[in-house]
């Protein structure tokens, strides 16, 4: 069988050019090595939905932000995926910081932002009365949100998979071979299965996108991996703050930053710190306590409260200042997306396949499936798993019509029985304990497992066999 | 729906409470806990030992959590399961909680509520313990409840943190379920536990107790934990030690989530809400109890506090509307860690089993507790033993001569004699 297009990579990116390939009449196969999409630096992020305001101008990378951000906004509001319109402030700690304000200002308007302002220290301090002592200015960046980042590949995935793209699990691509005539290529792929055929293929690699890149005989950029440390706190912690909480960002990175999440739990994090190793996802002594400190210092309250869960992630940067995308005859690269690639997902997969359509892929919209807006299937309807609106354990009708929704399995994240069973039963289904976590938050909260744990894993445990029952079969 | 008192929690106390509640007269008493099968921790603490001071014999966990909820049921407490309590306001226009379960949602109005929501261990993220986050790290807790209520077998090598009771009690569930327990770590100079435990586990299992060692990494291959680092703690070298389950016990925290969204306040030695001897909170109507407000005591312990409780919320119940007087404070000071109630009630009422209960930061061999009030020595104990984590107890006699008007009782560690 040869597809017309093979998309490596499930993470946000992948999973978000496979969801926009569905809406043309394009046979398209997502392979993703993990046993679960968004698993890679989609899984370990700070969940902002960025205005893109202090991106570099004129890159390719401030252009798709931009429009990334304005679909996301849409999509997740169809899709039901959790949402909070936090705002966010910029507060510079020191004189020199506060002198450096304006060319962030300047800069958001270059990249299309238009409705970042000043604010003075006592607006800083009447905003986020909590703050540590010491700030020097400010600027408010009112349409800087906080998403549910894991529901996005999810929604992604399941919407593509539900208008016909093959997602493939556990399959890692491990050699390219050219086929004659511009037929396209041959993917090995392993552990064990046909090789995949295929016209065009995209390499959203994340992580491993040097790596995919040299098997098209690419080149001309190395993944260096930037870890970023982060704490999760009790969402006892979040009446400390209503907005994000950013700092004036260096040359190298955009800082440490306090951010309430959609779950209501405050972010903290995160560090940078380049690494060798692509599959180092450890904390460490120093990045924890370095945390600490800046935590201490921008919002006191914290000290008191208590971690939740402690993480990093690795966000997938290059020697280069900008997204590595292009087109190479049928391969497409889509690398370096960096920490941006949440924000900027359904613009990069609109601009893939634009540059797809460029390379000889006819782009013919679909017709079979309910066209909603455009040439869009209706995005699938998500979990609800904020803490601002309406969870089923709070839903007197939705329990009224199946009780499930009443019995409070996770006590920390109040997610009941009905929503684990929902998740077990979905088109793409956890593949354990932590892709369970991702889609309901269960076992996420403070007590980490203690009261809930054994009951949880038995009821995923006995889904898993069922399920592997049915497969046998 | 009408409730005279919601007790909320099935554990020792909540139960207890609810049963000695019934006895006093009260009428309507509800008892709703979240989990399916009531009774609390005892549930899934296999061990023998329970009920000794409560119903003066002994148990193991299950069969001690079976004999309270039957108890509280006989009683006539009306008790309910797998029912959470998602929201309480004590405002100004009374109480008013929120019931879910899968029979919907419910507002009750209660005249009085009594907290029993219990305590747990702080999971290893909270200790901010860094390295991988791989499956195989649990808390006692989950383990007990893998093991002795899901049937789960554990292969494979264990250490276990933290040197106290539970952590024992910890490496005899991990034993049972046949996992090799290779040693106790503890960031402590020395065991906190009975002699007698120690012996025990050194004799039958040959577990050694690793002591002034912390754990200074996790680490994961495939998601599975496969090793942990070790250094002592005050330097030296790192020691990895391979193994496959690591098992982090005590460091208790009240479970006071509900507490706190209520806008009740805490005490900031316990963190469990801050009460007076008679078991009363800030919040006029609402009482706390169990290890709510000592994390943790034994189960028997706790059920006495909740029996306490019920007295206190019985007479208040039949009491005059009105505000009572403000209580006097008891405030621990260094080295000792919190005390437990945080103050002295109107008409000087006992706290429960006549003593308070505290906690010292540091080991001291002999240490007499003081207890004063604006300078005046209320009370002295005879010479004790200060261990981390370790129940220590001041008879409370001396509360009866507590200035109401006076400053707050301090009690501390008295010089040591100069003999």
């Amino acid at each position: 069988m040869s597809w017309d297009v093979a998309i490596i990579g499930g993470g946000v990116v992948g999973t978000a050019i496979a969801r926009e390939l569905a809406g043309y009449q394009v046979r398209s196969v997502l392979l993703e090595a993990a046993d679960d999409v968004g698993t890679g630096t989609s899984k370990a992020n700070t969940a902002i939905l960025h205005t893109g305001f202090d991106a570099t101008p004129g890159t390719l990378e401030s252009r798709l932000v931009a429009r990334g951000s304005t679909l996301l906004r849409e999509y997740a509001e169809r899709a039901g995926i959790a949402v909070e319109r936090t705002g966010a402030l910029l507060v510079a700690w020191t004189p020199e910081q506060a002198g450096r304000l304006d060319a962030i200002a300047v800069k958001s308007r270059e990249n299309g932002y238009t409705r970042l302002r000043s604010v003075s220290v006592a607006e800083v301090y009447e905003r986020e009365p909590n703050l540590g002592p010491g700030a020097a200015g400010g600027l408010w960046i009112p349409d800087e949100w906080v998403i549910d980042p894991w529901s996005v590949s999810l929604a992604y995935a399941t919407e593509a998979v539900r208008a016909g793209v093959d997602l493939r699990l556990r399959t890692r691509v491990t050699g390219v071979s050219v086929l004659p005539d511009k037929a396209g290529f041959e993917l090995a792929v392993s552990p064990g299965a046909d090789p995949v055929r295929c016209r065009f293929a995209v390499n959203a690699a994340g992580l491993a996108s040097d790596e995919v890149d040299r098997m098209f005989s690419g080149g001309g950029f190395t993944i260096r991996p930037r870890k970023g440390e982060l704490i999760v706190y009790d969402k006892l912690a979040r009446a400390l703050l209503s907005s994000i909480i950013l700092p004036v960002p260096t040359a190298r990175t955009k800082g440490v930053v306090i951010a309430p999440t959609v779950f209501g739990n405050v972010l903290l994090g995160p560090t940078a710190e380049d690494v060798a190793d692509r599959s180092d996802r450890s904390t460490s002594a120093a990045g924890l306590s370095a945390l600490l400190a800046d935590g201490r210092r921008i919002l006191p309250g914290l000290e008191r409260e208590e971690v939740t869960a402690t993480y990093a992630g690795l966000r997938a940067a290059t020697e280069h200042a900008d997204y590595q995308l292009g087109v190479y005859g049928q391969y497409v690269r889509v690398a370096g997306i960096r920490s941006t690639g949440l924000t900027a997902s359904l613009g990069i997969a609109e601009h893939v396949a634009g540059l797809l359509g460029e390379a000889g892929l006819p782009l013919k919209p679909r017709t079979d499936v309910s066209p909603g807006e455009g040439t869009w299937a209706a995005p699938p309807r998500m979990p609800y798993l904020g803490d601002a609106g309406t969870r089923p354990y709070q839903d007197a009708a939705r329990i009224a019509a199946d009780p499930a929704y009443g019995v409070i399995a996770c006590h920390c994240e109040r997610v009941t029985r009905g929503e684990i069973r929902d998740a077990l039963a979905s088109e793409i289904p956890p593949g354990g304990l932590d892709g369970l976590r991702r889609r309901t938050r269960a076992m996420n909260g403070r007590c980490q497992a203690f009261y809930c744990g054994a009951a949880v894993s038995a009821q995923l445990t006995r889904a898993l066999s069922r399920n592997e029952g049915r497969d046998g079969r | 729906m009408d409730a005279d008192v919601l007790v909320v929690g099935a554990g020792p106390a909540g139960l207890t409470a609810a049963a000695e509640l019934r006895r006093l007269g009260v009428r309507r008493v509800l008892v709703a806990d979240r989990e399916t099968v009531p009774g609390g921790i005892p549930r899934h603490s296999q061990h023998t030992g329970y009920g000794l001071r409560d119903l003066h014999r002994i148990l193991s966990g299950p069969a001690y959590a079976r004999v309270l909820a039957d108890t509280a049921t006989r009683a006539g407490a009306d008790l309910r399961a797998a029912c959470t309590v998602t929201d309480l306001r004590a405002g100004g226009d009374g109480l008013s909680a929120v019931l879910t379960s899968a029979a919907g949602i419910e507002e009750v109005r209660p005249a009085a509520v009594l907290l029993a929501t219990g305590c747990r261990e702080r999971p290893r993220a909270a200790r901010l313990v860094p390295g991988d986050r791989p499956a195989g790290v649990l808390t006692t807790g989950e383990l007990q409840q893998r093991v002795y209520l899901a049937g789960e077998r554990l292969a494979g090598r264990a250490l276990v943190v933290g040197a106290e009771h539970v952590s024992f009690s910890a490496a005899v569930t991990l034993a049972h379920a046949g996992a090799r327990v290779i040693a106790l770590v503890t960031d402590q100079p020395r065991h906190q536990s009975y002699a007698a435990f120690r012996l025990g586990a050194a004799l039958r299992w040959r577990v050694p107790v690793w002591t002034s060692t912390a754990v200074t990494r996790v680490t994961g291959t495939d998601g599975r934990l496969s090793a942990v680092d070790l250094a002592g703690v005050e330097g030296g070298p790192i020691r990895t030690v391979a193994c496959e389950w690591l098992v982090f016990t005590g460091d208790w925290i009240p479970d006071h989530v509900l507490a706190r969204t209520a806008c009740v306040p805490l005490d900031h030695g316990t963190l469990g809400p801050a009460i007076d001897t008679g078991m009363v909170t800030s919040a006029p109507g609402v009482f706390a109890a169990g290890n709510l407000v000592h994390a943790a005591e034994t189960a028997d312990v706790a059920a006495l506090s909740g029996r306490h409780a019920a007295r206190q919320i019985a007479s208040y119940l039949a009491g005059p509307p009105g505000q009572a007087p403000s209580p006097v404070p008891v405030v621990a000071e260094p080295p000792l860690r919190w005390i437990s109630p945080n103050a002295v009630g109107a008409g000087g009422v006992l706290p429960p089993l006549g003593r308070f209960t505290l906690r010292a930061a540091e080991f001291r061999p002999r240490a007499r507790l003081e207890a004063r009030q604006d300078g005046r020595l209320l009370a002295r104990s005879r010479p004790l033993r200060l261990i981390p984590g370790r129940p220590l107890h001041l008879r409370a006699a001396w509360v009866t001569s507590v200035n109401p008007g006076g400053g707050p009782v301090r009690i501390g560690v008295g010089r040591p004699s100069v003999a």
